[in-house]
């Protein structure tokens, strides 16, 4: 295990942060005004971190490739953040949260790492009250919160359906207020191309201004890289359409591993895809399962004249209707976690029984919610024998109370009225587990390079649990971050400005220009989203919600075949020194294309199955866990970090055993 | 305080303000003005009043002139500016889509009143001042009744009477409400506020077209 | 169900130093269920594979949250529906053989980069001047219910906060002001017993910084509250508007 050192402190597990922070190396006030640091990406991490470091009195030089900080994706997030508050006296606890995001994440994720995050969980939440962000509150003034993702406890606060639209805009005025200090330099509008190295240490990037086109060079004494996860791979996903890996993969051919590529989150209430012009899929909140059934007919018969239009699902009867997740698991049914939840969509829909046109949806129904709701109401408010309209309408209002922006959203997309038709759903690429691996102190394998929220891997093992990504991401860039950062950079208080007239510069700018001039030059016959699509079409089929073995190794073949053809066929319009939206799409395809290779790969060593990654040889043959994913903690207890060294194909894999201390490993039970 | 005058919210709150004078002197002006329908008697006595009182010539009246010029000369400096924060026009621009026709169109109703009240400056005001301080005539407290009934004996100027006084119910319609949210109100006597205004927006104006209708169609014969 | 044909007129522009104008093209096959971007993406397709360039716009979440979208559809920001940005209006709002019209964000304050781009740079800088509370991030703040805040007050700050940033409100206000966007921000912070501190500083700086990026003046159409997707109330700028006077008389 010498080339992975995780760097995990001695000690107790509940004093390991502590003790570090005490012991770290500090860098003084006035050293700091001499040191600079780069931060790719803008979102709840990057934001959070460029506010912190500037205020510590570091300069700081924030990049995103949007017109804003202020939109990037963490902006989606709609549910909530978890922390550890206890205020609902529930009997929640650093402990508790700590072991609901280990078990969560299927035991694939490192202890020292998910314990901390739990125990700076709750200065989150002081920090963005204190920061005017409006998370919800009761009649008391006090904070409210909601239960979700199958845990115990109501740990998650939450602010209206925007949670993360609210978080980053707290950051994003963190950031305002130090851009104002000039202690930060924004730059809008500008992708990072390249990691810059000099003796082996990260001192800068390679940007390109998206507007004028013209190449920069940014020198810094350390880099952060918060770009976000890639589920852009599939194409389609919930995530945004600029969202990509660019940076991340960047870094891994620069030397930084990339960790676990193949955990993804597929989230089970998505709006189904329409057709082939379909851009992105469109996420409705975990919440809804709270309170809708998931079922398809029974009969194959009724599949087919539901498809034709000939029927419509609230003609079926209840005989007719299969709630799978219900039978298949009784104890936790509709509120299975997401990987199950959307594992048996899919199953049910390779089956036939898909209720749409393209054969991938199901029904989330809120019938039986609504006349639930109804009837409770009715007998709060006294009405005695209530006619069926009159339930209706008081369950109705009930739903709408909770769900109405969901609803009307649905409506606005689909042009359905759930409350009178159930709703079709169908699983979507959400979210990414895996991620650029980096140490206790959220540094790459290269020195001075840190990367940090989506886009590492650390905390969320297999499966992130709902509302910890917006955790993850504020933690890492408020109160970790900023702490380790200055154990490397009190080293570079000698240093002084780093010049970019040096040849890392040079070299590296060069490679960047040549391949843009590839793109914009070379005379191909399809489209970026040509490949873009051919690429998530087979990562969707071969590397999805289950996997075996034969579909990988295709994949990879199709993958490298694929991308060989791009690097042939491709046509990007427009010049280099403009805006030109296709050719940063280009650039990012390029990287994705390099990605899923790997991300197959992954796929294909780890012969277990946990959490996002489904494993069709490792299931339970017997018992009553039979058909259900089979983790294999005897061999695969461990962090697949992937060393780039000329071709996905020739990645060396490395392993970080994952030592578990303070909690013991148990299979998953929701039957 | 000159940052304080170039501020876009402080010449708001000036239209709105200087709006508002104008709307209070309205009232007035038609209290006056409907005693020569009901009691033309009172309307002379009155109209004296106002024509002879030191306080009402000397200091109301400059205040109402200032008044109407701040209210004229910021709608103007407020629509250059309007218009420069645009510099390329639209091609399409579907402006009934989202907001009335009054309140997008101030300019327009506002010059055509302003217009109306060069008309009846030229009318009134013009001839009181060269009846009292050009010509020096000796007072006559009842004069009033007869030289108002005349001025609308012609049938063009009682036309453009009407047509004035339907602008600038137009002009209230948006103006007397909004002066309100300009001034920061807006609360739950909001739709009140709305309401009163509305209402105040065609009756005020209803009873000047009235009173010009009435004595055009009454004509003093000798 | 039958799919649609269209005329779109599009304003092209190479840059924002070139002069712009308005190009027709023919978009076919076009069903009711795709979002108006996605019908853009096709057009983009097709122009691709004729080698000619395609429509730049501004995009990102594509869901309606991230305020990137902007496009200006048949004299409407964000087009004819309501409570949606463009990336949410949907072809269902289209008839086949429809012309659509559609041109950039204008204003003197949001310059034209490209074709549909535009720089709304303009917003940050009024955020930059006082569209925050100046907390560290220690980790020391007080507890976060040591503050309790009454439940009205906190949903009104949240309904303010849900603003996107997309400036539908300047390109939809005959005068390109930018109050309810000001407003919003400016009243979620003067909802908030944490913005107290600093809000006489605040107001004035934003607003200065309002007028000094050439907007226009607000004349109460109440166009941007029709127009803006999230909803933001009128109130928020007669809010804005008291707390300037406020302000103001302080000093």
């Amino acid at each position: 295990m010498a080339v992975l050192d995780s760097k995990v402190p001695k000690g107790p597990l509940k004093d390991k942060w502590t003790n570090h922070k005490n012991h770290i190396n500090l860098v003084n006030p006035a050293n700091k005004r001499l040191i600079d640091v780069i931060v790719v990406g803008t979102g709840l991490a990057g934001g959070s971190a460029s506010a912190t470091l500037a205020e510590l009195g570091y300069n700081v030089k924030a990049f995103c490739y949007q017109d804003s900080p202020r939109r990037a994706h963490s902006i989606a997030a709609q549910g909530g953040i978890n922390a550890a508050k206890n205020y609902q006296g529930d009997g929640d606890s650093t402990y508790r949260l700590f072991y609901d995001t280990v078990k969560g994440g299927d035991y694939r994720s490192r202890e020292a790492n998910v314990y901390r995050l739990a125990e700076v969980s709750a200065n989150i939440i002081d920090q963005c009250v204190a920061q005017g962000v409006p998370f919800a509150r009761d009649y008391g003034g006090l904070l409210d919160n909601r239960s979700f993702g199958g845990v115990l406890v109501s740990r998650t606060f939450y602010a209206k359906g925007q949670t993360g639209q609210q978080l980053l805009l707290g950051a994003y005025s963190a950031m305002n207020r130090q851009i104002a200090r000039g202690k930060i330099e924004m730059f809008n509008r500008h992708e990072m191309l390249d990691v810059v190295k000099i003796d082996g240490k990260a001192r800068g990037i390679i940007a390109r201004n998206l507007v004028t086109g013209e190449i920069e060079r940014h020198s810094a004494h350390a880099v952060v890289i918060a770009s976000g996860g890639y589920g852009n791979v599939f194409f389609l996903s919930t995530n945004a359409m600029g969202s990509n890996v660019s940076a991340g993969w960047k870094i891994h051919k620069k030397g930084a591993f990339f960790a676990n590529p193949c955990y993804t989150q597929i989230h089970p209430t998505c709006i189904p895809r329409s057709g082939d012009y379909q851009s992105k899929l469109t996420l409705m909140s975990e919440s809804l399962r709270n309170d809708g059934r998931i079922w398809v007919p029974k009969n194959m018969e009724d599949v087919k004249a539901i498809r034709e239009g000939r029927k419509k699902p609230t003609d079926l009867s209840e005989e007719e209707r299969d709630y799978y997740l219900e039978r298949r698991y009784p104890a936790f049914g509709n509120l299975v976690p997401r990987d199950v939840a959307s594992r048996a969509a899919k199953e049910r829909c390779d089956a036939g029984y898909g209720v749409n046109a393209t054969g991938e949806a199901v029904y989330l129904d809120f019938a039986s919610a609504i006349t639930r709701y109804g009837k409770e109401q009715a007998k709060i408010q006294n009405i005695s024998n209530p006619s069926a309209s009159k339930i209706y309408d008081l369950g109705k209002a009930i739903v709408e109370a909770k769900y109405g922006n969901l609803f009307q959203m649905y409506e606005k997309i689909v042009d359905e009225n759930p409350y009178e038709t159930p709703m079709m759903i169908y699983p979507a690429v959400h979210y990414t587990m895996g991620g650029v691996w980096v140490d206790y102190n959220l540094m790459t394998t290269v020195p001075g390079l840190y990367c940090i929220g989506e886009a590492n891997f650390s905390d969320h093992g297999a499966n992130r649990l709902g509302a910890s990504a917006l955790m993850q991401g504020l933690a890492d860039g408020y109160f970790v971050l900023p702490y380790t950062i200055g154990d490397y950079l009190s080293g570079d208080i000698r240093t002084g400005r780093i010049s970019t007239e040096g040849p890392e510069f040079e070299e590296a700018e060069k490679e960047v220009r040549e391949r843009l001039s590839f793109f914009v030059n070379n005379k191909g016959e399809h489209s970026v989203d040509y490949y873009h699509k051919k690429l998530g079409n087979i990562m969707w089929e071969k590397c999805g919600m289950s996997r075996n073995a034969q579909g990988l190794k295709e994949a990879i073949a199709e993958i490298k075949e694929l991308r060989e053809d791009f690097w042939k066929n491709v046509s990007v319009p427009g010049k280099m020194d403009e805006l030109n939206p296709e050719l940063e799409k280009a650039g990012r395809v390029a990287d994705f294309l390099e990605l899923g290779e790997l991300f197959a790969k992954d796929a294909l060593v780890r012969e277990e199955s946990c959490g996002g990654h489904f494993r069709e040889e490792s299931v339970e043959l017997d018992g009553e866990q039979k058909g259900e994913a089979k983790r294999n903690d005897e061999d695969f207890a461990f962090v697949s970090a992937w060393e780039y060294t000329g071709e996905p194909a020739d990645a060396v894999l490395h392993k970080e055993e994952l030592e578990f201390n303070d909690i013991e490993l148990k299979q998953r039970s929701y039957k | 305080m000159s940052g304080l005058i170039k501020s876009s919210i402080a010449r708001k709150v000036v239209m709105a303000l200087s709006g508002l004078f104008l709307v209070f002197f309205l009232a007035q002006h038609f209290t006056i003005n409907i005693t020569s329908v009901i009691a033309p008697d009172t309307f002379n006595e009155w109209s004296h009043f106002m024509g002879y009182n030191g306080l009402v010539q000397f200091v109301l009246q400059p205040i109402l002139i200032a008044g109407v010029i701040v209210h004229f000369v910021m709608g103007i400096a407020l629509e250059i500016k309007n218009n420069n924060a645009r510099a390329i026009k639209y091609n399409k621009y579907n402006g009934s889509a989202n907001a009335s026709w009054m309140s997008r169109n101030m300019i327009i109703t506002g010059l055509v009143v302003l217009a109306f009240l060069g008309l009846h400056f030229y009318d009134f005001w013009v001839h009181e001042m060269s009846y009292k301080y050009i010509a020096g005539n000796p007072e006559d407290p009842t004069r009033y009744y007869e030289e108002t009934v005349e001025k609308f004996e012609p049938f063009w100027r009682t036309v453009i009477y009407v047509i004035s006084f339907v602008l600038l119910a137009l002009h209230l319609w948006h103006g007397f409400a909004s002066s309100f949210q300009s001034m920061g109100v807006n609360n739950k006597y909001k739709s009140a506020i709305q309401t009163f205004t509305k209402v105040y927006a065609i009756v005020i104006p209803l009873g000047f077209i009235f009173i010009a209708l009435y004595h055009h169609l009454n004509p003093i014969t000798h | 169900m039958s799919n649609m044909n269209l005329t779109l007129k599009i304003w092209r522009q190479k840059d924002s130093k070139s002069k712009g104008k308005m190009v027709d093209y023919k978009v076919s096959d076009i069903s009711e269920h795709m979002s108006f971007l996605e019908m853009m993406d096709v057009l983009n397709e097709q122009l691709i594979n004729k080698g000619e360039d395609p429509v730049a716009f501004d995009h990102d979440c594509r869901e309606g949250i991230c305020g990137m979208c902007s496009m200006f559809i048949n004299g409407e920001a964000h087009g004819p529906d309501r409570g949606v940005t463009t990336c949410q209006l949907h072809m269902r709002m289209f008839k086949d053989g429809d012309t659509i019209t559609i041109e950039p964000f204008r204003a003197k304050a949001f310059p034209v980069m490209k074709d549909l781009v535009v720089d709304r740079s303009s917003f940050d800088r009024i955020q930059h001047a006082g569209g925050y509370i100046s907390v560290n991030t220690s980790g020391n703040t007080q507890d976060a219910n040591a503050l309790p805040i009454a439940k009205e007050a906190a949903d009104k700050a949240m309904d303010a906060a849900t603003c996107i940033g997309c400036g539908a409100c300047v390109a939809t206000c005959k005068n390109a002001s930018a109050m309810l966007f000001v407003g919003a921000k400016v009243s979620q912070y003067a909802l908030l017993p944490q913005g107290q501190v600093e809000a006489t500083e605040r107001v004035q700086n934003m607003v200065k910084q309002m007028d000094l990026e050439g907007f226009g003046n607000c004349t109460n159409t109440g166009a941007c509250e029709v127009e803006c997707p999230k909803g933001i109330s009128l109130e928020t700028i007669a809010r804005m508007n008291r707390e300037y006077l406020t302000a103001s008389i302080k000093g």
